[in-house]
């Protein structure tokens, strides 16, 4: 085995052309649209301060990518493993949509309860049903609160229910939690 | 002598050193976990560095980003599976010293490797330093796009066997960095007439999409494993000891990093890969590589931490990310308006030394927690897929999230993770699309500025150092299309049913050809006979 065997990465086989086709049809897709969405300047001093420029290379690039390796793939035909394989790839949006909620939740109910109840639930969801799970998750929901929020105080904003509470820990609650 | 002292004096704070400690010991933590790695843990941190000094928040990010590979050694030698990518080649002779009852061994060896690796290459960078302040004013706006032209096309041709898909990547980088409002002419770019593409993809969403939530989606979709540690004797000592016994292999281990390290768009994977099969070759032994080698086990580990250090060589003198992760520290620098580059050589030369020393401190708490640590740490690796999945969407929150409190930044985050989920899953590169989004927007302002002082397109290379890397370029071109010229075999295109009933046709044409041969001389024998006899 030489250095260039052991450099090369294989691409998995199934699933593959589908992605390549997509590929190249959005890069083509787009590249005809170069003319509606972006601008040729007359002010512009050299091809340089084009602002068409750049987008047209790297489209141009896409499309050749794409092409180039849709040409070089032994199979260009999608079989039933490609079609089983392209099936896997929605399987994340249910973790996804979790992520959504999670994201959509936090600046009405705050970061520290809904931290908790997330890592709580999905743990349980994901089939982690002991108590010490749940208590690993909520310690970790605590955890990463208290870490980011509390120490690194990185910017997310107070809850809109933090309003309700009483002024004597309203702010502490609007900072910290 | 006087750089050392200011430069110690810029280390010398509670925060830095606690940066360094933290850095260090998490890197070491997030490295032995597989299914994490430097670039989710280093994604997730980056907004929360923003608040931090820079030196604090590069500390921090270096730490992680130096001694995550450390800890990375530690499952692939005990259960034959590398904690960050890099340390895939660890499994080759780690993992089967583990079967032979020699984990431990193999884990001194490991960190001793490490540590060398990492000492030498920032030994390496202190010494290049007044070289690098030398040439690094040198390189004008034509020369740093040249550079960055030359890094990118390094990450392509780095990915051998794939590389037409990570030119497609590297140009769908290029062209997610130019959507919004561009800032010369103030002219929307592929906006689709939507306010929220206005501002263009923030690199942070986009990394943290690439790297942090497909990999939470990778392992939400996973099974779980039933991880059993073998048990090991020996000392954690003995590797330093071992490592002395092989100073060729880990010397030539560690140059390969370093000089793998500072040429943009190559990084670890070809180092190692380099460096182990140069100490097969050199080995007295090479049919012991891949069944536990100690000098395969040097090779990997040594060339892998060598890296880092070396990475920093082009991101601090150039202001150009060799890899991911550099791409990132980038946007810390920006963030804090310490511009790298030229420039940082010549205006804060203590702010560099200050980072190499903290690079070289770094080093030395990571082998010392390790060497107290690694009976604990063993047991990260137990930590099941699904539950770091959850652990790594809640802190992506985090990181999208406080960025600029959008929930459009994570909704983009999320389609990004979609995407880097299917190109995990094909097994496809994700850094060219990172590398052609950070060096597509330095060539784009580079290009800009340059042809400005140009009147002639053979101007744009009258300099020494121009000339030398449009040399560079159009000489790894053109190496690159005569390889694969060479190489070059037709593809076959039969589906495995009609390949296998040609196959069998032909044996048994083979057959049928012979048979009738054989019958032809019977018959021709027969005559020959027949004839004598008459």
């Amino acid at each position: 085995m030489d250095n260039s065997e052991l450099l090369k990465v294989k691409t998995k086989t199934s699933g593959q052309v589908v992605f390549v086709v997509a590929g190249l049809a959005i890069s083509l897709l787009l590249l005809s649209q170069i003319g509606n969405q972006t601008e040729w300047s007359e002010n512009a001093r050299n091809i340089g301060g084009q602002p068409r420029l750049w987008p047209a290379i790297a489209l141009v690039i896409m499309v050749f990518g794409f092409a180039a390796h849709y040409w070089l793939m032994r199979r260009r035909r999608p079989n039933a493993l490609d079609w089983v394989e392209a099936r896997r790839w929605v399987e994340p949006l249910e973790y996804l949509l979790w992520f959504l909620i999670y994201v959509a939740v936090v600046p009405r109910f705050g970061f520290m309860p809904m931290s908790i109840l997330f890592a709580c639930t999905l743990t349980y969801r994901l089939g982690y049903r002991s108590r010490a799970a749940l208590g690993l998750a909520a310690a970790f929901g605590i955890a990463t609160v208290v870490l980011f929020k509390g120490l690194l105080g990185v910017n997310i904003p107070g809850a809109q229910v933090y309003e309700y509470l009483p002024d004597s820990i309203r702010t502490f609650f609007l900072v910290y939690l | 002598m006087d750089l050392i002292f200011s430069a110690l004096d810029v280390l010398a704070r509670w925060d830095v050193m606690l940066a360094l400690l933290v850095g260090a010991i998490g890197g070491v933590a997030i490295g032995a976990i597989p299914g994490v790695g430097p670039a989710v843990a280093i994604a997730i941190l980056l907004p929360a560095t923003f608040s931090m000094d820079p030196i604090v928040g590069l500390t921090l990010l270096l730490g992680i980003y130096g001694s995550s590979m450390y800890g990375g050694s530690i499952p692939a030698i005990l259960i034959n599976t590398p904690g960050t990518a890099v340390n895939a080649l660890t499994t080759y002779d780690g993992f089967p010293m583990t079967l032979r009852g020699e984990g431990r061994r193999a884990l001194s060896l490991a960190y001793s490797a490490s540590f060398l690796g990492g000492i030498f290459s920032v030994v390496c960078l202190i010494l290049l330093s007044p070289v690098l302040a030398k040439i690094a004013p040198m390189f004008g706006s034509r020369e740093i796009f040249l550079a960055a032209l030359l890094g990118l096309v390094l990450v392509v041709v780095a990915h051998k066997g794939q590389m037409a898909i990570a030119a497609a990547l590297a140009g769908f980088g290029i062209l997610i960095g130019t959507v919004g409002l561009e800032p010369a002419a103030y002219t929307r770019r592929f906006t689709f007439g939507q306010s929220w593409l206005a501002g263009g993809f923030d690199l942070i969403v986009v990394v943290l999409g690439l790297f942090a939530l497909s990999q939470a989606f990778l392992l939400l979709t996973m099974d779980d494993e039933k991880i059993r540690l073998p048990r090991s004797r020996g000392s954690l000592f003995q590797g330093f000891r071992e490592l002395a016994k092989h100073p060729r292999v880990a010397g030539i281990a560690a140059s390969f990093g370093v000089v793998m390290g500072m040429i943009p768009g190559v990084g670890e994977f070809t180092a190692q890969f380099m460096s182990y099969t140069s100490a097969r070759k050199l080995s007295k032994n090479p049919k012991a590589f891949g069944h536990g080698s100690s000098e395969g086990l040097i090779a990997s580990e040594t060339a892998n931490n060598a890296v880092p250090a070396a990475a920093m060589i082009p991101l601090l003198a150039l202001g150009i990310p060799g890899e991911a992760l550099t791409a990132m520290m980038l946007s810390v620098f920006y963030v804090h308006n310490v511009v790298p580059g030229p420039g940082l050589f010549q205006n804060d030369m203590d702010f560099v030394v200050a980072l190499y020393i903290a690079l070289l401190v770094l080093n030395v708490i990571v082998v010392g927690f390790l060497l107290v640590s690694t009976g604990w740490l063993v047991h990260l690796t137990r930590i099941p897929n699904r539950f770091l999945g959850m652990c790594i969407l809640l802190l992506s929150f985090v990181g999208v999230y406080s960025i600029r409190n959008s929930a459009m930044d994570c909704i983009i985050a999320a389609v990004f993770g979609l995407l880097g989920f299917v190109l995990k899953r094909l097994n496809m590169p994700i850094v060219p699309i990172i590398l052609g989004m950070v060096l597509g927007g330095i060539m784009e302002v580079k290009l800009r500025a340059s042809l400005a002082r140009v009147k002639t397109p053979l101007d744009f290379i009258d300099r020494p150092i121009a000339f030398l890397l449009f040399c560079v370029i159009l000489v790894i071109i053109g190496s690159t299309i005569w390889r694969l010229r060479r190489e070059w075999r037709p593809i076959d295109r039969r589906s495995l049913q009609k390949k296998a009933s040609n196959t069998f046709s032909k044996r048994i044409s083979g057959r049928s050809h012979r048979h009738f041969e054989s019958r032809k001389k019977q018959q021709r024998r027969r005559r020959f006979y027949d004839h004598v006899g008459s």
